[in-house]
């Protein structure tokens, strides 16, 4: 699978300007600072950091939401500048995302199949037959049933509804599919069960993933790459095992310790610790 | 005697489809001095419980129990007047969304100040003294400069360390945090907890941990209750719970942990639902 680079990143800025008004100056934000990265095929690349470093700035230029400021895309060999060329539907095709709030993510008034099929009738000229064949193949595949086809996102729970963002979100099979956050609004239970599928999804249909998080427990579970970012930049960059077993950057060390630890031997040293001051 | 006992206690909403038990028979007790943490997902009535003990619920909710008592004080027959005394007082509680929970029309020195005049007999000047002490205590930078911001010209973190110093305001017998962290990034939460923590050790109150996170669990608790749809599942002191969970909820709940995963998928909870039968 090396050399097969889907995703080709290249000292990317992002700049944001507020504008001056009587009473204040312009100011501009830079959110993101001259990142480079690369994902290959069928692998998983997760970003991590705090709120505000501009990780979720990062993945709405790498699905086509914000244009950037400066700094290369490539999508499997397609340049991505929507400042200059605007989006084609092929480069929609190419990229997909999931967003953390399935609460919000879906249209209370939009029936489950037609969530589905929307993407299918933007973006390609498939026949409605075939819409509803793949929309309803879809639901199998996310582990929904055929019956929910025509029922509305509030009868669904955050899981399920998690389910249906995912399963929109490969309908158009994207080379590349961005995951913000999609666990952090579920239970513990919910969010496993949310893991295996895109696991599976992943084994199965070759995806790839940038899977932004800020949960280091599931990142480990998830990623093969671990990129951490900390206002803008990337300060730490590397396989799983690299970022997880020697830290080299003062704040992944510090992220790493602040992470709760739930093992039995942690439970000790904490009671001991208590103990002691006693 | 225990600083709160609860015996029995049940809570229904009545819903368009009649009565819904969110809890079903619950005991809690907490000592002073003591952390007791309730685990569960949501709907588990983990959150319900507690604000029946506040009175917090709405009409809708039919609140039945054996016995409800803070330091021998029946909770059940108190009149709103008196009941207004005690909570704010000498029971108080955090919630989850900090930034919601404060007014945003009045400065955080202005809403400190008012639990004091509500509770105590300070007035003028020593309610501004006392205030800066409370936002001192703290752990938040320049509060002669914060004393005067509103809430919206802070961080989560720091609207989260206001909500805290109100609540410890009139030294608490018993703080109740519901989530309190759960909005907030790692390193920020970990100054959360570890604040929490350190005023509870300090004063001697008793502390309720409300959180869905067994890492919060782990970091924080003395004793640990885990809730499963209104029902208690398990009690046990935190190591215990953790090193031999004894109920398969408990077990579910531990083994879908990202970090406790060993084989290529995450165990769900209804794997052990079908096998526990609970």
């Amino acid at each position: 699978m090396s050399g097969d680079t889907i995703l080709k990143v290249r000292d990317l800025y992002r700049v944001y300007e507020t504008k001056a008004t009587m009473f204040r100056k312009a100011k501009s934000l830079t959110a993101v600072k001259g990142v480079s990265f690369d994902v290959e095929r069928g692998t998983t690349l997760a970003v991590v950091g705090e709120s505000g470093c501009g990780k979720s700035t990062l993945a709405r230029m790498l699905t086509m939401i914000d244009a950037q400021s400066s700094g290369s895309i490539e999508v499997d060999g397609l340049p991505i500048n929507i400042a200059k060329t605007g989006i084609s539907k092929e480069m929609r095709q190419r990229v997909q995302i999931v967003f953390q709030n399935p609460y919000g993510s879906l249209n209370p008034r939009q029936k489950i199949g037609d969530v589905l099929e929307e993407p299918l009738l933007l973006n390609t000229d498939m026949p409605a037959v075939e819409r509803r064949d793949l929309a309803l193949q879809m639901l199998q595949k996310v582990g929904l049933q055929p019956e929910h086809y025509g029922r509305y996102p509030h009868m669904f729970s955050g899981g399920q509804r998690q389910r249906i963002a995912i399963a929109r979100a490969i309908m158009l099979k994207p080379k590349l599919l961005v995951l913000d956050e999609p666990v952090s609004a579920l239970d513990l239970s919910v969010q496993a069960q949310i893991l295996n599928l895109l696991k599976d999804l992943q084994d199965e249909m070759g995806l790839t993933y940038v899977f932004i998080s800020h949960d280091l427990s599931v990142v480990r579970y998830l990623s093969d790459k671990v990129m951490v970012m900390y206002f803008g930049e990337v300060v730490e960059y590397g396989t799983r095992d690299e970022v997880f077993n020697a830290p080299q950057h003062d704040y992944t060390k510090k992220l790493f310790a602040a992470t709760p630890q739930a093992d039995v031997a942690s439970i000790r040293k904490r009671l001991a610790l208590k103990a002691d001051a006693a | 005697m225990s600083l709160l006992e609860i015996r029995n206690l049940k809570v229904e909403f009545d819903t368009a489809k009649g009565p819904f038990k969110a809890l079903d028979g619950v005991d809690y007790t907490v000592d002073a001095g003591e952390v007791l943490a309730i685990v569960g997902e949501s709907g588990s009535g983990k959150s319900v419980a507690m604000l029946a003990t506040m009175g917090l619920l709405p009409d809708s909710a039919t609140i039945a129990a054996d016995k409800m008592e803070f330091e021998g004080l029946d909770l059940q027959t108190l009149s709103a007047r008196d009941r207004r005394r005690v909570i704010g007082k000498d029971i108080s509680m955090i919630f989850q969304e900090p930034i919601a929970s404060l007014n945003p029309c009045f400065t955080v020195g202005f809403q400190l100040g008012e639990t004091l005049k509500a509770h105590t007999d300070l007035r003028g000047k020593k309610v501004k003294t006392r205030v800066l002490e409370l936002m001192h205590a703290v752990g938040l930078p320049d509060p002669e400069g914060r004393f005067n911001a509103f809430p919206h010209q802070m961080s989560g973190g720091q609207c989260q360390r206001v909500m805290i110093a109100m609540a410890i305001a009139c030294s608490p017998k018993l703080l109740i945090a519901d989530e309190p962290t759960t909005a907030l990034d790692v390193t920020i939460q970990k100054q959360i907890l570890d604040l929490l923590v350190q005023l509870q050790r300090d004063s001697g109150m008793g502390l309720i941990m409300i959180t869905h996170d067994m890492g919060v669990v782990a970091e924080t608790a003395d004793r640990v209750i885990v809730q499963y749809k209104g029902r208690k599942m398990e009690e046990a002191d935190v190591l215990s719970l953790f090193e031999r969970p004894q109920n398969p909820y408990t077990k579910a709940l531990l083994s879908a942990l990202p970090e406790n995963a060993t084989g290529d998928r995450l165990p769900t909870v209804s794997d052990f639902a079908e096998a526990g039968g609970f």
